[in-house]
């Protein structure tokens, strides 16, 4: 059993430079399953890395997000979602709020936004098609498609992009920037979301955001604050970890040329490679994935305290040998993958429906509308990350054909 | 039991996100495969099981009252 005498390595793991995994993970899943750590706030936790511990982890009440963001609470960085959103609650808490917005993110109702995302999609990779060489796919194409839907289904207006994305950034940060850049930004965010909320109230529309005023002001459903922050979170996560998910899977896809070919041949294959691009993306790590036991209770044979603070690292899981045969290796038609990228339990991916639609809609255009000599324009080190954020991401992806 | 409710999930829709399992671990578990199943096809109304039924991203699970035969939460396999 691993005890407190081990010593305690950082997490993240300090890794600047890698296109892979952290080889920590692969190391802690056979030697030390539940393992000490120490967070960047100096805070400690117990890190979980093989997949049937992490879904234990996340399906057991035991491990309480709201316990997580009450004060006092071991943290992982300067921000959290929050005690008044769906990501900082338990149910039936969490459960009141997700249920106001199920219906919007079902499997049905992703079905009937797909040829409106195929049509924004298309229109990006026309300019992308006719833009200079080299081409940031980021800028114009990955984080431009989420930004373009989750801002539309919520009625917010696309023209303060920039603005709100910034500050999403900063928000979501783990120690990129201080606590007091965090508060403002979140403060910030607020504030406009606020006078947005104000605006719908006057006049509603047909969007999510006068869905939920709806509820608050007709059903009572939520208070104010949880309305707000329930806007913050649709919109930043909403946009944040699609567009994450989408840079990595097609920077996969660069960094492995048989794949991408096998992809351009077998266009059919994409809704399997979106879900392996997905499991295989080793960049997972959000910040909801902090808990706090409300009791002991004993997980991979450690026994973990009343208050102690447990990350499941479902990047750790997603490559579990003991699941996933050659784990390392992306395999775009693998067969089953019951992978955890959008985690598991209460807490899995609100959004995860329409994140696939727009993954398999936004890698299905790409090889459609941009030939197969598709490649990186520069050596895959001289790429820049954005390091200290709640997911390690490219800051560009530089590509020509 | 009478004046239950009735439990059904659509194995071919689950996508298997643990969601039911984590609302309401009282009415759902993991198989031997890890999929996600009723512990029980009968249940006692209470309000977990809608809300585990109304949040399922794939609307796999139905609750019908067995007494009056009202779909109390259209999973996929009653809807229109």
């Amino acid at each position: 059993m691993a005890g407190a005498d081990q010593r305690k390595l950082s997490f993240p793991f300090p890794d600047t430079s890698g296109s892979e995994l952290p080889s920590e993970f692969a190391r802690l899943r056979e030697e030390q399953p539940v393992a000490r750590v120490v967070l960047p706030t100096g805070d400690e936790a117990w890190l979980v890395t093989r997949y049937a511990d992490v879904r234990g982890v996340l399906t057991n009440p035991l491990f309480s997000r709201a316990a997580a963001e009450a004060p006092g609470a071991p943290r992982i960085g300067h921000s959290g979602p929050g005690p008044h959103t769906i990501l900082g609650m338990d149910p039936p808490d969490h459960t009141r709020l997700r249920r106001l917005v199920a219906q919007a993110f079902t499997a049905r109702r992703v079905e009937e936004l797909r040829p409106w995302i195929e049509k924004i999609a298309n229109s990006l990779l026309f300019a992308v098609n006719v833009a200079p060489r080299p081409v940031d796919l980021i800028a114009t194409y990955t984080l431009a498609l989420p930004l373009k839907v989750i801002f539309e289904l919520l009625g917010v207006d696309y023209e303060d992009r920039d603005k709100l994305h910034a500050w999403a950034e900063v928000i979501f940060s783990l120690n990129a920037h201080s606590a007091e850049a965090v508060a403002k930004a979140r403060g910030d965010l607020n504030e406009y979301l606020r006078t947005m909320i104000d605006a719908r109230r006057r006049k509603p529309t047909d969007d999510l955001v006068s869905a939920l005023i709806a509820a608050r002001d007709e059903g009572d459903k939520l208070s104010e604050d949880e309305l707000v922050d329930f806007v913050l979170i649709l919109l930043t996560v909403g946009h944040m970890s699609t567009a994450n998910n989408l840079t990595s899977a097609i920077f996969s896809l660069l960094r492995h040329p048989d794949q991408l070919a096998r992809l351009y041949e077998n266009p059919e294959l994409v809704p399997d490679a979106v879900e392996e691009l997905l499991r295989y993306n080793p960049f997972t790590l959000t910040g909801t994935q902090l808990r706090v036991a409300v009791a002991d209770v004993e997980v991979g044979g450690v026994q973990v305290h009343a208050g102690d603070a447990v990350v499941a690292a479902l990047g750790a899981a997603n490559h579990d040998p003991s699941v996933f045969a050659d784990a390392g290796t992306l395999d775009l038609a693998r067969d089953p993958n019951p992978h955890v990228a959008f985690g598991y339990g209460a807490h899995h991916c609100l959004g995860a429906q329409l994140a696939r639609a727009e993954m398999q809609i936004g890698i299905s255009a790409l090889i459609r509308r941009l030939p197969n000599t598709l490649r990186l324009a520069v050596p895959e080190d001289w790429l820049t990350w954005r390091l200290g954020l709640t997911a390690r991401s490219l800051a560009s992806l530089p590509v020509v054909w | 039991m009478t004046g239950g409710w009735r439990l059904e999930l659509d194995r071919a829709a689950c996508r298997n996100a643990g969601v039911c399992v984590g609302i309401a671990g009282a009415y759902f578990e993991l198989d031997a495969d890890g999929r996600s199943r009723p512990r029980a096809e009968l249940v006692s109304p209470d309000d977990a099981v809608v809300d585990a039924a109304f949040a399922c991203p794939m609307e796999a699970i139905s609750v019908l009252d067995t007494r009056t035969g009202r779909v109390v939460a259209p999973g996929s396999l009653h809807q229109t």
